[in-house]
C-alpha cells in the first residue's frame, strides 16, 4: 500500500509523448535518448526502492550545452524534469513521474582540471564522488565528503543533497568543500556561480543551490576543494555493554576538546549484520560500538588515542581494538560503509536520516527501539554519532504491503521524535518524496512559504523535480 | 530609531513600515556601518535591545544568541569552556575607526570571517540556524541547532553575507570548535609575492593542517617581507608540525618560529587589516581569488596605480589600500579580476565614492536577475537596507 502520493500525471503531456520525444530527438543524438519501456525501467526508482514511477523519457546529455538545450525545450513545452545523478538517493530524490523527462548526467563524468597549488579540481558533475579522490590520492590529496555510496554516487547528486559522510565531523559536508558550479536554469540559461575564490561574488547563491534537491536547476560542472591527506589515520573500535555508555562517551570526547575525524555508532544488530558481511573484526559480545578515527603522525595518533581511551574507560568501555594495518583499517571502514548494503542482504529496509542534538542521542535511540518494536518490526542503528546524524534502518518485507505501511509509519514517528528533540528530518540524505509530507512538522507554513517564494525565482512553474521536498498541498504557484 | 526588544515587536514594526512604504536601515553595534553602499532610509532599526545567549551546549559545540548580543560577550562565554567561533571573525573597528561593540548578528549578516577561513571555513560554514523577520513582517526560521541539516531550502547561507538586505536576523546559531591548546607560527623573511605564495601553497598542501597562511610584503609590518604559516593544535603537535613544516619549506630560505605571545597579536592585526588602517583617508579593497592568481592580480595593478597590500588565505585574499581619488582603482581592479578570476569589494571609502563605484563585484545580468528575484521574494517592498549591495536592489 503506497502511502506517499504522487501528483496526478498531466494527461496533455502524456498524450503528447511522441511529439516530445521527437523534440528531444532533434536536440540529442539517438544514443543520448532512452525511450523504450525496457530501458526506461532502469530509471523508475532510486535507492528508495519501494516507490516506482515510469518516466516519460530519459535523456543523457553529453555536455552543458545539451543540458541547456533540453531544459530550454522542456521549459517551452511545459514538460516537467527530474534530474538524476547515479540514482542512489535514499529519499526518493531521483524517482521520476510519468509526465516528466529524466535528465541523467552520467555521460558527463570527466575530471577537467586538477590544481594542487590552489587545492581545487574542476569536474563534470556526473563524475562519481570516489573517482575524484582516486584521481588525486596518488599525490596525497582527497575530496573530503564521503557518503557511504561514494563508489557510485555522483557529484551532481552530492550537490543536490548536500551530502555528508562519516568524515564530515572534521571536514564538513558538500557545501563546505565546493567553491563553484556551472549551473543550468530551467529556461536553459547557463550561469557560473563561484569559482576558485573563497568569498562569494554577492549573495551566497552556491549556499542556496547546494542541497536544493534539483529544484533550482542542474549543476553540470563543479569546482571542488582538495585537501591534503593526514600523515596517517587510524580507526579504533570501542565496544560498550550499553548504548547509554557509548553515547555518553561521544559527548565526553567532544567536551574534552577533541574533535576526531569520525565517530560512528553501531548497535548490536548493525554490528552483527556488518561483521557477517565484511569480517572486519567487530566485537560481537557488546551492545554498542563506536568507531573513532584519529589522524596525524604516529606519535600524534598515539597521544590522541590515549586521551580518548581514558575517556572511554571512564565510560566503562569493554573492548578497545586498534587497527594494526592498512588492511584492517580498510576492513573496518568497509564494514561501516557497506552497512546499508549488508542490511539489504538480510531484509528490505528504509533508512531514516534525522539529526538530533548529541545530548539527546541516547534517549532518541532508546525511544527509536520502542517505536519500531511497537510496530512489530526490527531496527538496526548505524550512524554518525559525533554530529547526531542518526540512521535507524527499519527492517521489513517489501512484498508485504501491510508491513511496508508499518515501516513507513514507524519511520515517520522516529522523524517526528527527532524534530521534537530539537533536531531535523534529514541530516544528509535530503527530503525527497520520503519526508516531504513531514515538512510541516519541522517548519511553519510561513517558513515553507518563504522557501517556496525563493524557489519560485528559479522555477515559477514547478517544472523541476516537482513532486519532492514541499508538501503537495499548499504550494505557492506563480 | 526603533529598538525592538523582541522578535514579535520587530515583526510588528516591520509590518507597519512596509505597509506605509517606508524603508529601514538595520544597525547592530554600528562598528561596520561603512560596509556596502551608503543607505539612506526613513527609519533605523537597532538590534541593541535584542540581546542574550539563548542556548550554549559546550558538549555539543553549539551556541545561539539574539542578533544584538555583543561578540565580546559570546567570546567570553565560549572561552570559559575553551571554545571559540572557528572562523575567527574580523573586527572592523581598526579599519573604520569606529567605536562600540560588534554584534553577532552583524557577523552573520555580513558573513565576517578571518584568517582561519582558509582551513576551517567561513562564517557561513558555521552558521547553522537563523530566525529572521522578512519584508512582510513575518517571522521565519531556517536551519536549526544540529550539526547536519539538509531539510528544505537553505535560507541560512543565503542570508549570511546578504548585508541585511533580505531580512532582519533576530537570532543566530553557530557551530563552535574547541580552542587550540597552542598556537605557533613559522616565518620566512624576504620572499617576493609569487615566491611567498608558492611557499604558502606548499604549506597548505602539506599534511600539517596550516590554520592560517599570510604574506606581508616589505614595509607592511617591518622592513622585511614576512611569509607566515600558523599551526594550532595540541602543544606537542604544534612543536612537531612546525618542525616538519620548516623542513618542507627549506627551499624557500631559513625560517624561524614565533611562539604564542608574538604570534597572536600578529594574526589579530592580519585579521583586522590593521596594517592598512592608516591613513584613514585611503580606500581599502579586499580581493578574493585563487591563491596563485593573487600575485598576478597585484602585478597587473602595480603598473597602473600606487597602493600598499598584503595577502591572507594563502594568497587568495588580497587586502589593498590606495588613495581614494577618482575611482580608487576600481576600473583597473575590476579588469584584473575579470582577467584572472575573482571578486573585489570596496571595503572602506568615503560615502560618495561608495555611491559612484560598485562596492561589490558587478554581476552578469543572469545572476543579477536571480539576485533581484531573491530580494523580491524575501522583501517585496524593499524595506531592508535598500541599495546596500547593489544600487537597484
Amino acid at each position: 500500500m503506497s502511502q506517499i502520493a504522487f501528483p496526478t500525471p498531466d494527461p496533455l503531456i502524456l498524450a503528447r509523448r511522441d511529439a516530445i520525444l521527437a523534440g528531444l530527438a532533434s536536440l540529442l543524438p539517438d544514443e543520448c535518448i532512452v525511450s523504450s519501456e525496457n530501458e526506461r525501467r532502469a530509471y523508475e526508482t532510486d535507492a528508495f526502492t519501494s516507490y516506482r514511477q515510469m518516466p516519460l523519457a530519459v535523456v543523457l546529455p553529453r555536455n552543458t550545452e545539451e543540458v541547456s538545450a533540453v531544459l530550454k525545450y522542456c521549459h517551452q513545452q511545459g514538460v516537467k524534469v527530474v534530474p538524476r545523478g547515479a540514482g542512489t538517493s535514499l529519499a526518493g530524490g531521483a524517482i521520476p513521474q510519468p509526465d516528466a523527462v529524466v535528465i541523467g548526467i552520467s555521460k558527463m563524468n570527466g575530471i577537467l582540471e586538477v590544481d594542487y597549488a590552489n587545492r581545487v579540481a574542476r569536474v563534470e558533475t556526473g563524475v562519481t564522488n570516489l573517482s575524484i579522490t582516486d584521481a588525486v590520492m596518488p599525490d596525497g590529496f582527497f575530496y573530503a565528503p564521503d557518503p557511504s555510496s561514494q563508489l557510485a554516487c555522483t557529484i551532481a547528486g552530492n550537490i543536490g543533497m548536500n551530502s555528508g559522510g562519516a568524515h564530515c565531523l572534521k571536514y564538513g559536508v558538500t557545501i563546505n568543500n565546493i567553491l563553484g558550479v556551472k549551473f543550468v536554469l530551467m529556461d536553459g540559461t547557463i550561469v557560473d556561480i563561484g569559482g576558485a575564490a573563497l568569498d562569494p561574488e554577492g549573495l551566497d547563491l552556491l549556499g542556496l543551490i547546494v542541497g536544493s534537491e534539483g529544484q533550482l536547476g542542474i549543476a553540470t560542472e563543479a569546482t571542488v576543494r582538495l585537501l591534503r591527506a593526514a600523515e596517517g589515520a587510524r580507526p579504533v573500535l570501542f565496544g560498550f555493554d550499553s548504548s547509554e555508555d557509548a553515547g555518553a562517551c561521544v559527548a565526553a570526547v567532544i567536551g574534552a576538546g577533541i574533535v576526531p575525524v569520525a565517530m560512528e555508532f553501531m548497535d548490536k544488530p548493525a554490528i552483527e549484520i556488518c561483521e557477517a558481511f565484511a569480517h572486519a573484526g567487530y566485537p560481537l559480545d557488546v551492545e554498542a560500538m563506536l568507531i573513532i578515527e584519529v589522524e596525524g603522525s604516529e606519535a600524534e595518533m598515539a597521544a590522541q588515542l590515549q586521551r580518548i581511551i581514558e575517556i572511554a574507560r571512564a565510560h566503562r568501555v569493554k573492548v578497545v581494538k586498534e587497527s594494526k594495518s592498512a588492511m584492517e583499517t580498510a576492513l573496518i571502514w568497509k564494514g561501516r560503509k557497506s552497512a546499508f548494503g549488508a542490511t539489504g542482504r538480510v531484509a528490505d529496509y528504509i533508512c531514516m536520516d534525522g539529526t538530533v542534538p548529541t545530548s539527546q542521542l541516547v534517549r532518541v535511540l532508546a525511544r527509536t527501539g520502542e517505536i519500531v518494536a511497537s510496530y512489530g518490526l526490527r531496527v538496526a542503528n548505524v550512524f554518525h554519532a559525533g554530529d547526531g546524524n542518526m540512521h535507524p534502518l527499519i527492517l521489513y518485507n517489501v512484498n508485504d504491503p501491510a508491513e511496508q505501511a508499518k515501516a513507513e509509519e514507524a519511520g515517520n514517528d522516529i522523524l517526528r521524535l527527532c524534530v521534537d528533540a530539537g533536531g531535523c528530518l534529514t541530516g544528509e540524505h535530503g527530503v525527497g518524496i520520503e519526508k516531504r509530507d513531514l515538512m510541516r512538522h519541522q517548519f511553519s507554513d510561513v517558513d515553507l512559504e518563504q522557501q517556496m517564494r525563493v524557489r519560485a525565482v528559479f522555477d515559477p512553474q514547478w517544472l523541476l523535480n516537482p513532486a519532492k521536498v514541499f508538501p503537495l498541498d499548499g504550494r505557492l504557484v506563480a | 530609531m526603533i529598538f525592538p526588544s523582541s522578535e514579535t515587536e520587530a515583526g510588528d514594526s516591520i509590518r507597519a513600515l512596509q505597509a506605509s512604504g517606508k524603508k529601514l536601515r538595520i544597525e547592530g553595534g554600528g562598528t561596520r556601518g561603512g560596509l556596502g553602499r551608503p543607505v539612506s532610509t526613513d527609519e533605523v532599526l537597532s538590534t541593541r535591545s535584542l540581546t542574550g545567549i539563548t542556548l550554549y551546549e559546550p558538549s555539543e559545540l553549539v551556541m545561539s544568541a539574539r542578533a544584538g548580543t555583543p561578540v565580546s560577550e559570546i567570546e567570553h562565554a565560549l572561552a570559559a569552556n575553551n571554545q571559540m567561533l572557528p572562523f575567527e571573525p574580523m573586527d572592523h573597528r581598526m579599519l573604520f575607526g569606529s567605536s562600540g561593540e560588534p554584534t553577532i548578528g552583524a557577523i552573520a549578516a555580513c558573513g565576517v570571517s578571518g584568517p582561519r577561513r582558509i582551513q576551517q571555513g567561513a562564517a557561513r560554514d558555521h552558521l547553522i540556524g537563523i530566525r529572521f523577520v522578512n519584508g512582510r513582517g513575518e517571522i521565519v526560521k531556517s536551519g536549526g541547532r544540529v550539526m547536519k541539516n539538509v531539510t528544505g531550502l537553505d535560507l541560512v547561507k543565503l542570508s549570511c553575507g546578504a548585508y541585511g538586505t533580505l531580512g532582519l536576523l533576530t537570532e543566530v546559531t553557530f557551530k563552535l570548535r574547541p580552542k587550540p591548546e597552542r598556537t605557533g607560527t613559522l616565518v620566512i623573511n624576504g620572499l617576493d609575492d609569487a615566491r611567498a605564495i608558492a611557499a604558502l601553497s606548499a604549506g597548505l598542501g602539506s599534511p600539517f593542517e596550516v590554520s592560517a597562511a599570510a604574506h606581508l610584503p616589505a614595509g607592511i609590518v617591518g622592513a622585511a617581507a614576512c611569509t607566515l604559516l600558523r599551526i594550532e593544535n595540541f602543544a606537542a603537535s604544534v612543536d612537531y608540525r612546525l618542525g616538519e613544516l620548516a623542513k618542507l619549506l627549506t627551499d624557500f630560505g631559513p625560517s624561524r618560529r614565533l611562539e604564542e605571545l608574538e604570534s597572536l597579536p600578529l594574526w589579530r592585526d592580519i585579521r583586522d587589516a590593521t596594517p592598512l588602517a592608516a591613513p584613514r583617508a585611503n580606500a581599502v579593497w579586499r580581493i578574493s581569488a585563487a591563491p596563485t592568481h593573487g600575485p598576478k592580480i597585484v602585478a597587473a595593478l602595480q603598473s597602473q596605480f600606487a597602493f600598499r597590500h598584503f595577502y591572507d588565505w594563502g594568497g587568495g585574499l588580497i587586502w589593498l589600500a590606495c588613495l581614494a581619488d577618482g575611482d580608487a582603482g576600481a576600473s583597473a581592479i575590476r579588469a584584473a579580476t575579470k582577467a584572472h578570476g575573482g571578486y573585489a569589494m570596496l571595503v572602506r571609502a568615503p560615502d560618495d565614492l561608495r555611491t559612484r563605484v560598485d562596492v561589490f563585484e558587478p554581476q552578469a545580468d543572469t545572476l543579477m536577475k536571480l539576485t533581484a528575484g531573491i530580494k523580491a521574494s524575501m522583501d517585496p517592498n524593499g524595506v531592508f537596507n535598500p541599495g546596500r549591495m547593489y544600487a537597484d536592489v
